[in-house]
């Protein structure tokens, strides 16, 4: 058992930190090996975090007068990782437990309009673990049907929805390659689908008051899913197409360049089967380093090599957990870091791995100028690790998002208080 | 979600295989209550209708020098070596003597592991690429179903099974899903090709009965006649072991006095009776702490043992009950959430668990988790060392190869590297518990079975002819 002494020293701590958080406008962050991400990594660099956003990066930085010092000597500083692959916060108990708000019904399995984040939870416990492991931002996005919603990226802040959304819509969401689950009866009926769908919207882009008078020909999505997909066909929203087999990618890429849609693919098992013509389109992909198994006829060619080979071929790559398509983390949204360690083990580079858990995901989902890297104008989200951030051995010594630090504990560490000496105590710490 | 085969999908249900054909053996019956009967073996009235034809594959007498040895069987060997020969570790230490005819391999600072041990697996019975066509691990039509053998849905061409091997993994237990509160029987593989089931089994090895605790029986069967309750599951147990009792009685009689006829066969009671007698090792899927403490006091009333619980997210609430009764804790580094019963995961629960004397074994339930179960252990010695429970290397291997051996009764043979057990061995490229390491060689019964550097020595299944792409480093 803990003894009364050791807590009320942890909790004078916790008090000691909040206090210092809440008292000091300014964090500095010294002596650490700093990765930016977005420039060459600094020996002994310093961070400072000025009113919730990073102010200094680099060797000889001023440090403000009362700032709170962090002391990262033989530490790493990385900027906070972005998990772009989660259904975090929207459902903390898969099956069972309250509803999990990942899915909308839509109408003809098309639910454009569907915003997954108005059923995200601030007070879910599974925010807590992943921040506690070096998660400050993540996308949640919508699975099922064939337009499946449109995802948010937002910051792993307490407070309301509003409050943690960076960019919302951060993509719109749809699936090739799984006929069945569109409700259709083949892949080319798929895209023939899909391609009503943009043609109805760019009709509806210029014939709004003739729709809103009843003059134009039935479309085959409903009016707010068209308006949902306006800045999909304006090239401003990211159309992430969740597509393994490399057939399906190359299906994805000739309707993105019919519509001159701005293509993100997910998932991408067969992606370095075609990485060149990836890399040429400019198309970037989620994926992931630790599958290897052809679960299905889509995926044969799912190899561990993808993330590394496509990357190598110059294409965006964004790490996300289990190489996607389906995998959607809950529970797990802190695991980014094996993934990355995955992708290293199987042929990226570090520094590309560190980049596809950080600054690529920002750039693919526009919030490049917010999160994602460690430079002047971006958002105090820093972490600092005792060592390789993707190593097990190494630990989460401080986590900042926005600026705050955060080092309450999870509903884990509250369960393993109490259990730790057993039979266990079943009532409250001392407070 | 993950792809977790303990939750059956809906529409997962498997077929029956079990034969039901009259057997005409004239295996004679024995008194297995009083001897150890062959290991594998069914007491009576057949002794092993499926048995083994594993031969080792061709080896040479090897030796590993100059590599860090965790032996699962005392303190880390730095710079030792290893030697292998006729398919046995015939030495191990600072240094061996190896014959002048020996392959000799330079380790140059590797790591040398005894071959990972997964005791929870359903490769095979769930093979890829998946499907209704190959998803032959739950036979979801009784809620009891003693009477189905895994074997019997085991493809052995199943893509995975080679993914498993490049990932360390040398023998693993294949267990019916967990829609039933008696599932039916597992099946002990070695990670071997093999154009058969029975070319792949371990000779020797105990089957293991599936039992399953909690929402999955009552989710599958509440709409479908039940249980539909937890009440409902363990009045369901009971029933099957009150008949179970009754069974070996009438049998143990028989076999003793061989008067009259032999009383009918009946398949599931056969399995069940088994159990009863000690000849088969309970493996039982359960969450949750009280519900442990539940199935623990049916094994009581009933007379048999629990070998293991398999998922325990809860182990660590009654880690103390666990080490009393000398039960395994098949367990996961981090899963959690992705149920009721599974929302009160802790990354520490293996080092709890180990803290208060109780056997971690790290399990995956997951073809892509069981590839990689150096790094759930390792995640699971984080967690340890964040709350003031470090655990040291020499215990984690433990956790990955005798302990499971033990789960599986065959603690006598593998799971650790000492002289005269078998040799199934892994040459890792670095520390096994760095997210960078890799095996680069694995060996089974001394055969070198897989070698990352050299795609010749890379299995392929005959689905992989063809059908994948490429050559999977």
């Amino acid at each position: 058992m803990i003894s009364y002494r050791n807590r009320l020293i942890a909790f004078i701590a916790a008090t000691f930190v909040i206090a210092a958080g809440a008292g000091a406008q300014s964090v500095a962050i010294v002596g650490g090996k700093v990765y930016p991400v977005s420039g060459a990594p600094i020996e002994n660099g310093t961070v400072v975090i000025t009113n919730g956003r990073i102010t200094a990066v680099g060797t000889n930085v001023p440090i403000p007068a009362g700032a709170q010092r962090i002391d990262a000597t033989g530490k790493i500083v990385t900027p906070g990782f972005v998990n772009s692959s989660t259904q975090l916060g929207v459902g903390d108990i898969g099956f069972g437990g309250p509803p999990v708000d990942v899915s909308a019904r839509g109408k003809d399995n098309v639910a454009a309009a569907f915003t997954i984040w108005e059923g995200l939870d601030p007070n879910s416990v599974l925010l807590a673990p992943a921040r506690k492991d070096g998660i400050t931002s993540f996308v949640i996005i919508p699975t099922g049907g064939l337009i499946s919603g449109q995802a948010a990226l937002v910051d792993l802040v307490p407070g309301t929805t509003t409050d943690m959304i960076v960019r919302a819509p951060a993509a719109m969401v749809a699936e090739i390659g799984d006929a069945q689950q569109g409700g259709l009866g083949s892949r080319g009926e798929l895209i023939v689908k899909l391609r009503e769908i943009l043609e109805d919207a760019r009709y509806f882009q210029t014939h709004r008051d003739a729709f809103d008078r009843a003059q134009t020909r039935p479309f085959a999505a409903s009016r707010l899913d068209l308006e949902a997909l306006l800045p999909v066909i304006e090239g401003k929203l990211p159309l992430m197409l969740t597509v393994n087999r490399e057939s399906d990618i190359d299906a994805a890429m000739r309707l993105a360049r019919e519509f001159n849609v701005k293509l993100v693919i997910g998932g991408g098992a067969e992606g370095w089967m075609m990485a060149d013509k990836i890399a040429a389109a400019r198309i970037p992909v989620l994926t992931g380093a630790m599958n290897n198994i052809p679960a299905d006829f889509s995926s044969l060619g799912q190899r561990q090599e993808n993330a590394g080979l496509l990357r190598k071929a110059g294409v965006q790559v964004a790490l996300i957990g289990n190489a996607g398509g389906g995998d959607e983390e809950t529970f797990n949204v802190r695991n980014l870091k094996q993934e990355a360690g995955n992708a290293v083990s199987y042929g990226m580079t570090w520094d590309d791995a560190l980049r596809a858990v950080t600054l690529a995901p920002a750039e693919i989902f526009g919030v490049a100028d917010r999160v994602g890297s460690l430079q002047p104008g971006r958002e105090g989200n820093v972490v600092v690790w005792s060592g390789d951030p993707f190593e097990f051995t190494s630990r989460v010594e401080h986590v900042f998002v926005r600026g705050r630090e955060y080092n309450e504990k999870t509903r884990q560490d509250l369960l393993v208080e109490r259990y730790r000496n057993l039979p266990g105590t079943h009532n409250q710490p001392p407070q | 979600m993950k792809a977790l085969f303990c939750l059956l999908l809906a529409g997962a249900v498997a077929c029956a295989s079990a034969s039901t054909q009259p057997t005409t053996s004239t295996t004679p019956a024995r008194d297995s209550a009083k001897s150890d009967v062959g290991l594998g073996a069914t007491s009576v009235p057949n002794a092993d209708p499926f048995p083994s034809t594993y031969v080792p594959f061709p080896s040479r007498t090897t030796v590993i020098r100059n590599v860090n040895i965790l032996t699962a069987a005392g303190p880390l060997i730095r710079n030792g070596a290893i030697l292998m020969q006729n398919g046995k570790v015939a030495a191990v230490g600072a240094s061996v003597n190896a014959p002048a005819d020996a392959v000799v391999i330079d380790g140059n600072g590797k790591y040398v592991t005894p071959g990972i041990i997964d005791d929870h697996s359903h490769l095979g019975v769930y093979a890829a690429p998946g499907g209704n066509a190959l998803s032959d691990g739950n036979e979801a039509t009784s809620p009891t179903t003693p009477q189905v053998w895994a074997e019997h849905s085991v493809w052995p061409q199943d893509p995975q099974f080679p993914r498993n091997l490049a990932g360390g993994v040398t023998t693993l237990q294949v267990l019916p899903g967990s829609a039933n509160l008696i599932g039916g029987r597992s099946v002990v593989l070695k990670v071997v090709p093999a154009r058969t089931v029975q070319g792949m089994k371990f000779p020797g090895a105990k089957y293991g009965l599936k039992m399953a605790c909690g929402e999955n029986p009552k989710r599958v069967y509440g709409n479908r006649g039940g249980p539909s309750t937890r009440m409902g599951n363990v009045a369901g147990y009971r029933a099957a072991w009150i008949r179970a009792v009754d069974y070996r009685k009438k049998w143990d009689k028989w076999n003793a006095d061989h008067k009259g006829d032999p009383p009918s066969r009946d398949l599931g009671l056969e399995t069940l009776a088994e159990v009863l007698r000690g000849n088969m090792l309970v493996h039982n899927h359960c969450y949750r702490a009280d519900e442990m403490a539940q199935m623990i006091d049916i094994a009581h009333e009933f007379g048999y043992k629990i070998r293991s619980f398999h998922h325990g997210v809860e182990a660590y609430k009654i880690a103390d009950l666990l080490a009393k009764e000398g039960i395994g804790a098949s367990i996961w580094a981090d899963w959690g959430s992705f149920k009721m019963e599974a929302m009160d995961a802790v990354k520490a629960n293996m080092a709890l668990v180990d803290h208060a004397g109780a056997r971690v074994i790290v399990h995956s339930d997951d073809p892509s988790g069981s590839q990689r179960l150096n790094q759930e252990a390792a995640k699971a010695m984080a967690a340890g060392a964040e709350i003031g429970l470090p655990v040291s290397e020499e215990t984690a291997i433990k956790w990955l190869t005798i302990n499971p051996a033990w789960a599986l009764g065959l603690d006598d043979k593998i799971g650790s590297l000492e002289t005269g057990k078998n040799a199934d061995v892994i040459l890792w490229t670095g520390d096994p518990f760095s997210v960078y390491s890799k095996p680069e060689k694995v060996w089974i019964d001394g055969a070198l079975m897989y070698d990352r550097t050299d795609p010749t020595e890379q299995w392929r299944t005959d689905f992989e002819l063809g059908f994948v792409p490429f050559n999977r480093n």
